[in-house]
């Protein structure tokens, strides 16, 4: 009988992990989990952005309340950053995998239809991801860092904070910028409808009655992640009074 | 229901692995809507035989019950046709009306390079099922057959899996080519037996990454895989499949062995 469990050498970690993410079953897990993991940020996002249909006050407590976690959001931010990081690698590599594993396309393309889940969302994956991409660092950009270069602050609750409020209101009242984040908000929604039940699957969770209903719920969040989105711009453009 | 259906077929010819292919349009008379999809391209051969212009379209077939895995060709862009749960020797021409222009084309999949027209070779699956897709059994007597019990349901579970006859839909009509379902079935169908588990962990690494270095892609969950495949493997198989994987490199710590 051969001793084929046993392994003769001590296993490396770095290796192993390296193993697994040259694995093209182990990179789904990655996928899934940081899919997931960002699924997780977009709706606490969408949920604390949602103060701002309540004026700046409100909107400007919820920023004290997430400044005045001192380092510990710092340390958010660059966890949430490393999440993206992975994601976006890894997503680049798989699709170039993808791509190289069918060179010769297939001159009519076919759906068989049920029980496929072959959709316009699960076939762009990469460009509804390459958007969000470009409209991550442009977001970023605008809204954590060029708000810090002449900061305005308010005091609300006796306590100081910068005054988020009113840039997010300005960029929101350009309509090419309402225009533009509306249609990104779009593809985000596009994004998670494939992404959500994929991120299960990806992690091996499969259950014929449970799976349905994950999917279902993965649609209906993204739909939820769109409007709510989009209601934000939208809300501001036509509702809030110019000063 | 006809019998004599005028046919427009648009084929992929290719003269050998490393020849460019092409598509050729051809025309076929007094088709009959009882005609297997295969018995349409037998009349095609033999005319093109006794036209003597050109070589009969090359495709592959062997027991033409639907239970072999031999034949497969992608018809109209869905691998084996437009009916579920049917491989290519099962549709038949009552599926499409006369005067139908039908566009056949040979499974695309870098890990199966076209032998010549429509036949693609499909060893790699052979290399992963070498890779580990077996169980060490004792050879002499046969054992007793209750020996083992095994519950109803995971007995069940692995005979879906093993319903798998390796024809290769499952990577054609992937966007990804990927073999994930083979795959899955074949890791899946011992997966759920007492017989498979002391190679269980060998079983999952070594499969895996064979198909890795045969060139097919990543899974994206986009389940076209299971719409086309003659036998309905579920892709329930493939999270079976990476829970396998997972727990394989957890024990090991590596993802190779
Ligand atoms: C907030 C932003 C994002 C969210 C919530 C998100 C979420 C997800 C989720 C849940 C999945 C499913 C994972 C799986 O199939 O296992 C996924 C897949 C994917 N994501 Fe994202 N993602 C985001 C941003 C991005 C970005 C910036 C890219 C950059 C290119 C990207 C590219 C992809 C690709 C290509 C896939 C498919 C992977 C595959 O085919 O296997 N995503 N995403």
């Amino acid at each position: 009988m051969q001793n084929a469990e046993k392994q003769t050498a001590k296993p490396n970690v770095i290796d192993a992990i390296l193993s697994i993410f040259d694995s093209t079953v182990g990179r789904k897990y990655i996928m899934g989990l940081s899919g997931l993991a960002l699924v997780g940020f977009i709706v606490f996002h969408l949920a604390g952005n949602l103060s701002l249909f309540f004026g700046a006050e409100a909107f400007n407590s919820y920023v004290l309340k997430l400044e005045s976690l001192g380092p510990l959001i710092r340390l958010a931010e660059l966890g949430l950053m490393a999440v993206f990081v992975f994601h976006i690698i890894f997503a680049f590599s798989v699709t170039a995998q993808n791509k190289a594993a069918r060179k010769t396309r297939y001159a009519v393309k076919g759906n068989a239809g049920k029980p496929s889940r072959k959709t316009i969302a699960s076939q762009s994956m990469i460009y509804t991801g390459l958007v969000l991409l470009i409209f991550i660092v442009a977001h970023v950009w605008m809204f954590r860092f060029a708000t810090r270069f002449n900061p305005e602050h308010v005091t609300i609750h006796g306590a100081e904070v910068i005054n988020l409020y009113t840039p997010v209101v300005a960029a929101f009242k350009n309509p090419w910028i309402a225009l533009a984040y509306s249609a990104v908000m779009l593809l985000l929604g596009m994004h998670v409808s494939h992404g959500f039940w994929s991120a299960f699957q990806s992690l091996g969770a499969y259950h014929p009655r449970y799976t349905p209903v994950i999917y279902t719920a993965g649609v209906l969040l993204a739909l939820l992640l769109a409007v709510g989105f989009i209601a934000l711009p939208g809300w501001v453009y036509f509702m809030v009074p110019v000063k | 229901m006809s019998d004599n259906m005028r046919m427009k077929l648009k084929i992929w010819r290719q003269k050998g692995p490393n020849s460019p292919g092409a598509f050729r349009d051809y025309e076929l008379d007094n088709v009959s809507s009882h005609m297997s999809f295969l018995e349409m391209l037998d009349v095609l051969n033999e005319k093109l035989i006794k036209e003597g212009k050109e070589d009969p379209v090359e495709y592959d077939y062997d027991c033409r019950e639907g239970i072999c895995g031999t034949c497969g060709v992608v018809v109209d862009g869905v691998a084996h046709g437009p009916v579920r749960r049917t491989a290519t020797c099962q549709l038949h021409m009552r599926t499409f009306r006369d005067g139908d222009t039908i566009t056949i084309e040979p499974w695309r999949s870098e890990a199966f390079p076209v032998i010549k027209d429509l036949v693609v070779d499909r060893s790699a699956f052979d290399r992963i099922i070498q890779a580990g897709g077996y169980v060490g059994v004792n050879t002499g007597c046969a054992q007793d057959a209750n020996s083992i019990p095994i519950g109803k349901e995971e007995a069940d579970k692995s005979f879906f899996a093993a319903a798998c006859i390796g024809c290769g839909a499952c990577v054609a009509a992937c966007p990804n080519a990927s073999a994930s379902l083979f795959v899955a079935a074949k890791i899946s169908q011992y997966a759920h037996l007492p017989q498979g588990k002391p190679e269980a962990t060998r079983r999952a690494l070594r499969m895996i990454e064979q198909m890795d270095a045969e060139g097919f892609g990543n899974c994206s969950n986009h389940a076209e895989c299971e719409a086309v495949c003659p036998k309905g493997i579920s892709i329930d198989n493939i999270a079976v499949m990476r829970r396998e994987y997972l727990k394989a490199a957890l024990k090991t710590g590596s993802a190779t062995i």
